[in-house]
């Protein structure tokens, strides 16, 4: 190339120097002499993303979050996040003259002042569910297919500890309106802290900024909600998803998948629409529940004072787990050499959720341990050809549904007018003999499903006949021509597509963009 | 199989596929960052048909779910500067963002070459060579630096250390005051007067059989975390079913008791007041407490009886407190002994 080109004198010229891709060649060029994008770009633009629809979990909590991140934003240009006492004159009504604290104040304003503002409120709160929803739904896809095995285990233990970080930001963001039934839960949260042996009133005080409630705890979850934790969980996903390009995607085996290739649609254009799109469709379904499906009504609440409590609290979906856990524990306390240790809280509000969560982070090495399998793997498993990691899975969601259901003992005992002992034994059980009973039902049907012949294959119509002898016989209908599902071998994506002299005739969608044959058909 | 040299990027010849595209095995070596040889496709080859067989009928749902899509958005903007809800708003929005999403994704599914496409996945492991230069690199030039060095290495070792516990207190122990005895004191005193919420003192004649009021020490009834702590539930019972211990024999005068409002289990208000059968229930986790019989838990989790205040009427016919409570309130924690911990009484 010449040190100094010489520059076109006619448009013509200067667009035949351009060559067949225009402009979009002209930018590329100067961002590739600068940055080197040409080479790196045009892998990444053909990076397969498997079909397989459980492959769409993760995208929906990725998408959740960023609505999380954009309602999120809206709504700290409102919220006040102070425990100051003011006294209520806003428009709704049957507040006014009530005193209550700024942060509270805020936020009915800005659900009812801000045009819009509910709806970005509800969103933001449907949104946070569903985030924490689909992860938890995601890594169970995860776990199930054996998707977590070398070479991804470091990939799962970020993926638990953002599952952790979602799950405690959910609960400080739906601390901060500082409502009656929040600030529950900030006193049951600030009393499980006291529980720790040895440390627990020093952690309580120095969260709190002294005895509880203090002035400060609104501040604190405040800049805790709004920066700290939403930059651990944004740096994180980063890092989920810089290892998810760098190793690649696993899948499921089938025609043409190997350990050693990935099938499927590239990023662009066919996976970057229908993500797009979808992106669009969460959002959109996000914001139809904000709208129409009420979520935490802080106004019907009242503020938050010290002495007064509702009937019936029951914490967001994903805290319920801790809430009926702590419900059905017995009341076993020890105290000796006075000091005391409140097991009725310490073990279901902190030794159990560590318990659960350290046994996500350890599966990987807990499975090795028993399997000694310590080969790649890129294909993923069917669940059923895993019995026993399929039944212990099972068994783990079953105990963590049972403990969450036991977070509704005071409604059920209500609702089905049974004394609320009998649900509170009824609990006490279930939560042992169920996840058992899960596990080995789990363990049976995999065992039995393994020996379905031609689970795989498609389903075929049987026909049906009877023998002159009475006898009745099924056989396999004939395939029709709509039957058949040609599945290609898989291609590498091509850069180009070459036109052939003949096919140009035949083919009246194509278009010439140049002289070198190239076409576009690619819509 | 192809055989010539291919091209880099930006070059004009390029190779055919068999048409069929039944030749993967040619270009499975070729493809991937590390040879660089650049796949090319005809038009014709069945990888690059569009997946669906009726791409007609799909164009006009894409097109129609774009067309509503729009509407939406368009409606939206109406919804918002006509003020006309946060339902409409949502409805508009959602119309929208979910057509022009299902369109698009539609055509991503359907319209687009239908594949399957295939990448080579490279090891991300280096050669073992490598690994053991690496590895090298970092034991033996640290090895070289601190085997001569192991004072300085230590000195220095020490110095981050010490800042990293220093440090540690500014940003710890700042956060927030040592318990000491503050989880185990309230307000309340001997001779404290017994007040509502609004600072109304309590008189003998005040109270029904079976009313229930929470008071406070005169002069902290306004602060949240006064509340917080000296929340007290008086109940006024029949004085002859009242079961007294023999320590609280005058703790109780004509059937008024006071218990603290902080639940032992969790620390929520025991709000709830079963009258028929004198319980007080806290609503978070159904503990409850047996009201005539010193507050002892008889169901749920809660560990111990909510703490009673002793109480007397004045010579104006007020109530006030005798004392403060003789142990800590709320629930346990680790510095708590067993001050009260008792489970019989003397019924």
């Amino acid at each position: 190339m010449a040190l100094i080109e010489r520059r076109p004198r006619t448009r013509r010229e200067a667009r035949r120097e351009l060559g067949p891709y225009g402009r979009v060649q002209k930018a590329v060029n100067e961002l590739d002499e600068r940055i080197g994008i040409a080479r790196g770009g045009r892998i990444l633009l053909d990076k397969i993303f498997p079909d397989h629809w459980s492959f769409m979990l993760g995208e929906i909590a990725l998408y959740s979050f960023i609505v999380l991140v954009a309602t999120g934003i809206f709504l700290t240009l409102y919220y006040v996040p102070s425990q100051a006492i003011v006294v209520y004159h806003g428009v709704y009504k049957p507040l006014d003259g009530v005193r209550m604290s700024q942060a509270y104040e805020s936020t009915v304003n800005l659900s009812f002042a801000v045009r819009a503002g509910l709806l970005m409120r509800q969103v933001h709160h449907w949104a946070a569910d569903v985030f924490i929803g689909s992860i938890v739904v995601h890594m169970a896809r995860i776990f199930f297919t054996g998707a977590f095995r070398k070479p991804r285990e470091l990939n799962w233990t970020i993926g638990i500890i953002l599952l952790i970080l979602a799950i405690l930001n959910g609960f400080i963001g739906y601390s901060l309106p500082d409502d009656l039934i929040s600030g529950t839960g900030i006193r049951i949260g600030y009393s499980i802290l006291l529980s720790i042996p040895f440390v627990g009133s020093y952690l309580a005080f120095f969260l709190f900024g002294g005895p509880y409630p203090g002035h400060i705890i609104i501040e604190r979850f405040y800049i805790l909600h709004v920066l700290i934790l939403p930059l651990l969980i944004i740096g994180l996903i980063g890092a989920h998803l810089t290892l998810l390009v760098r190793q690649k995607h696993t899948q499921f085996p089938g025609k043409g998948r190997t350990e050693h290739n990935v099938v499927g649609s590239p990023l662009f254009p066919q996976f970057a629409a229908k993500t797009t799109g979808f992106m669009l469709m969460v959002t959109g379904v996000l914001g139809v529940l904000g709208g129409f499906a009420q979520i935490n009504p802080i106004w019907q609440f009242g503020p938050y004072e010290p002495t007064k409590i509702s009937y019936a609290v029951q914490p967001d979906w994903y805290m319920g787990f801790l809430d009926g856990a702590l419900r059905i524990m017995p009341s076993w306390q020890w105290t000796a050499w006075g000091h005391t240790i409140p097991w009725e809280v310490f073990l279901p509000g902190v030794v159990f959720p560590g318990l659960v969560f350290n046994l996500c982070l350890a599966w990987p090495m807990i499975e090795r341990r028993f399997t000694d399998d310590y080969v790649m793997h890129n294909l993923l498993d069917r669940p059923r050809d895993r019995p026993k990691r399929t039944a212990a899975g099972a068994a783990m969601i079953a105990l963590l549904f049972t403990v969450f259901a036991a977070s509704s003992t005071d409604v059920l005992a209500n609702y089905f007018h049974v004394s609320l002992n009998e649900v509170l034994w009824f609990f006490r059980v279930v939560v042992i003999v169920v996840p058992i009973i899960v596990g080995v039902v789990t363990w049976r049907i995999c065992i039995e499903l393994q020996h379905v012949p031609g689970a795989v294959k498609r389903k075929r119509a049987m026909v049906v006949s009877r023998t002159p002898e009475g006898e009745y016989v099924a056989a396999p209908a004939p395939e029709r021509p709509g039957d058949e599902h040609h599945e290609l071998e898989p291609e590498p994506v091509p850069v180009r597509i070459e036109l052939e002299p003949e096919t140009v005739g035949a083919s009246a969608t194509t278009a010439p963009t140049g002289e070198s044959g190239v076409r576009r058909v690619l819509r | 199989m192809s055989e010539s040299e291919e091209p880099r990027v930006g070059g004009e010849a390029a190779v055919t596929f068999p048409a069929g595209g039944s030749g993967g095995t040619g270009t499975g070596d070729g493809h991937g960052p590390h040879t660089a040889t650049l796949p090319v496709a005809r038009a014709d080859d069945p990888h690059l048909r569009e997946a669906t067989r009726y791409p007609r009928r799909v164009e006009a749902i894409v097109g129609l779910s774009f067309l509503v899509g729009i509407a939406g958005i368009c409606a939206f903007g109406g919804a918002y500067v006509e003020r006309a809800g946060t339902q409409a708003y949502a409805a508009t929005l959602f119309v929208g963002l979910f057509f022009l999403g299902f369109g698009l994704t539609a055509w991503g599914k359907y319209l687009m070459p239908r594949g399957p496409f295939v990448e080579e996945r490279h090891s991300l492991e280096s050669s073992p060579s490598e690994q053991r230069a690496m590895a090298a690199a970092l034991v033996e030039r640290t090895g070289i630096v601190v085997r001569r060095r192991k004072f300085l290495g230590g000195l220095l070792v020490t110095g981050l250390g010490l800042f990293g516990v220093v440090a540690a207190f500014p940003l710890l122990r700042s956060l927030g005051p040592r318990p000491r005895g503050s989880l185990f004191t309230t307000n309340w005193k001997k001779g404290s007067l017994l007040v509502d919420l609004n600072g109304k003192p309590v008189h003998r004649t005040d109270m029904q059989v079976g009313g229930i009021l929470t008071v406070f020490p005169k002069g902290k009834e306004t602060t949240l975390t006064a509340q917080a702590v000296d929340q007290t539930v008086l109940i006024r019972v029949q004085s002859e079913t009242l079961v007294t211990m023999k320590a609280r024999a005058d703790w109780a005068p004509d059937g008024y008791v006071a218990y603290s409002k902080v639940c032992t289990h969790l620390g929520c208000p025991v709000g709830l007041y079963e009258q028929q059968l004198e319980l007080l229930v806290c609503p978070c986790h159904q503990s409850m407490f047996n009201v005539r019989d010193g507050a002892f838990p008889v169901f749920g989790p809660a560990p111990r009886p909510l703490p009673q205040l002793p109480i007397y009427f004045d010579s104006t016919g007020f109530l006030r407190a005798r004392s403060g409570y003789d142990q800590p309130i709320g629930p346990g924690f680790w510095e708590r002994s067993t001050i009260g911990n008792g489970k019989a009484s003397n019924t």
